[in-house]
């Protein structure tokens, strides 16, 4: 009884130690990553976007290549860019970098490394008279992000053609919320040339990011748990990566903690490198025993 | 396939075909089309297309 005792006062004393640095500093990481890849800031300014060469290599995030500060290319529009194209129909190139990725990080790419990850964060910290943790359907609707990766990534741009034999990136024209955010609306403002072109594309692509908006400061990254793709693949290959998550269960006390703490639901004790996991490193934090490595 | 999981050999295998497959996308030229549409506004990203 004392033990546990000692352990619940040390359950909420890490909890504390948690919640007032490691996630900030998390944070921090993201913010300069963000501004790694989208330091072209010219572009803000002139309302035009990068146009060098470092554009050939994709970055790990979801990160929107219309973004006027983008220096690379979003790796799952280059993936239907050639899908789509008429000359090649599968994308090696894109392929290659999300097993590459995704076999070194997993999902600490959206933990870390993703800008919009980082907006649905922040967003998230926006106070909220009921904040949802989970809900019922919760875990069935996390299996539509693989529906999304197979239908609007991969099956519309390779089999919904045009005569010349070209495939939209359905994806980004359908769904993403990040090309409204850091491309659409940015490149919208600064360029009133843009204006007369908008329609009924513009105003559903700005809908779904106002949904996506309001949802994240309700839930904790919806799109990431529900949507994205990127997180998809990601997903896939956390079990095996080469960055991973032990638990020591000699060492574990089975107090739930690390449960309790982490925001994608995930019981590490369970399962510590669970496709839905961030790798955010809160359940490490908040061990009393420092039993995850 | 448990112990396949655990190792990290799997991940060091997978990250090595995954360069392979980014080399052969690179050799057919894929990278061509990854550069002309990142270079140039992607109307359909940004709602208009």
């Amino acid at each position: 009884m004392d033990k546990n005792k000692g352990i619940n006062h040390s359950v909420n004393k890490n909890e504390n130690r948690y919640i007032g640095t490691n996630e900030w500093k998390r944070h921090g990481v993201q913010v300069l990553w963000a501004f790694f890849t989208n330091s072209y800031l010219l572009g803000f300014v002139q309302g035009k976007i990068y146009r060098g060469r470092l554009k050939n290599l994709c970055v790990p995030g979801l990160n929107c290549y219309s973004c006027p500060g983008a220096v690379g290319a979003c790796p799952i529009g280059a993936m239907q860019a050639v899908i789509g194209n008429w000359n090649f129909k599968f994308a090696f190139y894109a392929a290659g970098f999300l097993m590459f990725v995704g076999a070194l990080m997993g999902r600490f790419v959206c933990g870390f490394l993703c800008p919009f990850g980082l907006i649905q964060d922040l967003l998230h910290k926006i106070p909220f008279p009921k904040k949802l943790r989970t809900f019922q359907g919760d875990k069935l609707l996390r299996k539509l992000k693989y529906v999304i990766l197979v239908i609007f990534v991969v099956l519309l741009p390779m089999f919904v053609v045009d005569i010349l034999g070209q495939g939209a990136p359905y994806f980004c024209k359908l769904i993403c919320p990040v090309g409204t955010l850091e491309g659409g609306l940015p490149l919208v403002l600064l360029n009133k040339s843009m204006h007369s072109a908008l329609g009924w594309l513009y105003a559903w692509k700005n809908a779904a990011l106002l949904v996506t908006i309001f949802l994240s400061v309700l839930i904790y990254r919806p799109f990431c748990k529900y949507i994205c793709p990127l997180g998809a693949v990601y997903s896939i290959f956390n079990p095996i990566s080469v960055f991973r998550y032990r638990v020591d269960k000699e060492t574990c006390v089975d107090c739930a903690a690390c449960a309790k703490v982490c925001k994608m639901q995930v019981n590490p004790v369970d399962n510590a490198n669970h496709p839905e996991c961030i790798r955010c490193g809160a359940c490490k934090k908040v061990c009393p025993v420092n039993a995850i490595h | 396939m448990s112990r396949l999981r655990k190792s990290r050999w799997t991940g060091i295998l997978f990250a090595t075909a995954g360069l392979i497959l980014m080399g052969f996308g690179i050799y057919r030229g894929e990278m061509s089309v990854v550069l002309e549409k990142a270079v140039n506004i992607c109307m359909e990203c940004i709602g208009i297309g």
